[in-house]
């Protein structure tokens, strides 16, 4: 039986290059230090009255303190959920459910994560959609609010990376609470303005999984739309994972502060991906080339089954993810690069993490084009 | 029209067809895909951006297939 998990050792020149930062960040420093020292001091449950529930109690507030501050928010907003798909349902369906009377249609970019979009047909009420550019930005123009409850918009797109005008969006649903998926976002660019929740999801920043954050703004009209749960505040359910939330706690923190070394140097490496692919014969660079996340680029090859190229990618030694969908590992194609026009095939997205180095890239750009033309010639 | 029938093809067969035999028609003149992979939908009108060639739209098949259209301008 093969290990799970291969242990950390010296630098390897064939070690394998993770490129598949956006779907999963490797865990940060601070937040292995922190998670340790936790174990051992954060076990109790936090709503408890004895000594043991006050440590946590104090633990985990001292991490909400953090968080809220790391965003820019207020510490009562940040609510710590079990995923950042439990954000994003808890944080759509809530500002929803506050808005009953005012609104029934869920109205939503075309190029939400599918959380957002799966959440808003759970409900059964209406759903619009609002159309994308080409480089996947929202059309402002076609925001219609008729019978609107809420506008979810994502801060910026999890597959192409181009950055939303949340603000705007805000500007113009003026009454109407505005939801943000800042999932992809959250660590890598401040926060936008305007909006009434938004949900983020600590794995993508450097935290361990399984920790989401809910932020309500003060003053929203927020309702629970599941079972209630007796917990300190209506926003909250379920015990806390205590050492996993302050371990995300010490990773926001940390990248927020290396944000402005780390986030020029990823935009450089991002950059020269860009250039080079965009340079090959018959592949498309999709997204917004500037104003984007730092971290992370796509692009489509024609005549290429992507899952493949994923796999043969692979076998070089280069993680990264696909949004094509030619076997039956999915059955539809991405509805972000549908609704932008991109081609769905053939699709590649690689995101660069706090680890990768410059020699990684040109690693993986050497390799790339003899790759996508092996797997043309199999055609 | 010339038409390819790429029924039961997943992508990116249906457009590498296309790529193959879009030559098979003059310049100005028109040639079909019925492909039900769901990707042609969107990859037909991307394969035209990325090729100079214009999309002229979605039809149906007598089957009920769906049928994508393409002009071949070069």
């Amino acid at each position: 039986v093969p290990p799970v998990a291969s242990p950390a050792g010296a630098p390897d020149p064939a070690a394998r290059v993770y490129l598949d930062s956006a779907s999963g960040e490797p865990l940060h420093p601070a937040a292995r230090q922190a998670f340790a020292a936790a174990l051992d001091a954060a076990y109790a449950d936090p709503r408890r009255l004895h000594h043991a529930g006050r440590s946590a109690r104090l633990l985990l507030d001292n991490a909400r303190a953090a968080t809220a501050e790391a965003l820019g928010v207020r510490p009562d907003e940040v609510t710590f959920t079990a995923s950042g798909t439990a954000a994003v349902h808890r944080g759509l369906l809530g500002l929803h459910r506050g808005s009953e009377r005012h609104g029934r249609t869920l109205v939503h970019t075309a190029v939400e994560h599918s959380a957002v979009l799966h959440a808003a047909a759970w409900t059964g009420s209406p759903a619009r959609s609002v159309p994308v550019d080409v480089t996947g930005r929202v059309r402002l123009d076609d925001l219609d609010l008729a019978d609107a409850s809420v506008v979810a918009c994502q801060s910026a797109n999890h597959e192409v990376g181009t950055v939303q005008p949340v603000t705007a969006v805000a500007d113009r649903a003026g009454r109407v609470p505005v939801f943000v998926d800042a999932c992809a976002s959250t660590g890598r660019l401040p926060l936008p303005e305007g909006w009434a929740a938004l949900a983020a999801s600590a794995h993508k920043w450097g935290g361990p999984p399984g920790v989401g954050v809910l932020v309500v703004r003060r003053g929203s009209r927020w309702r629970d739309p599941f079972p209630e749960d007796e917990r300190a505040s209506e926003h909250e359910t379920g015990f806390e994972n205590v050492p996993a939330i302050l371990a995300s706690a010490a990773a926001l923190q940390a990248v927020v502060t290396e944000r402005d070394e780390q986030a020029p140097r990823q935009r450089a490496q991002v950059d020269r991906i860009r250039r080079v692919v965009g340079g090959l014969t018959n592949v498309d660079v999709v997204g917004d080339p500037f104003d984007r996340l730092p971290h992370l680029v796509t692009f489509s090859c024609l005549y290429v089954d992507g899952e493949a190229l994923v796999t043969e990618l692979d076998r070089l030694g280069f993680e990264v993810a696909s949004g094509s969908a030619c076997t039956a590992s999915a059955l539809e194609p991405s509805h972000v690069l549908a609704a932008m026009g991109a081609l769905t095939h053939g699709n590649v997205r690689v995101s660069v993490s706090r680890e990768t180095t410059d020699a990684d890239v040109e690693r993986f750009l050497s390799v790339l084009p003899a790759a996508i033309e092996r797997l043309r010639a199999q055609l | 029209m010339r038409e390819l029938d790429c029924r039961g093809l997943v992508c990116p067969a249906p457009i590498i067809e296309l790529a193959r035999h879009i030559r098979d028609v003059g310049i100005g003149d028109l040639i079909a895909v019925v492909a039900d992979d769901a990707a042609a939908r969107a990859d037909v009108p991307a394969w035209c951006r990325m090729t100079g060639q214009e999309y002229a739209g979605q039809e149906t098949a007598d089957d009920g297939a769906p049928r994508y259209v393409v002009r071949r301008v070069n």
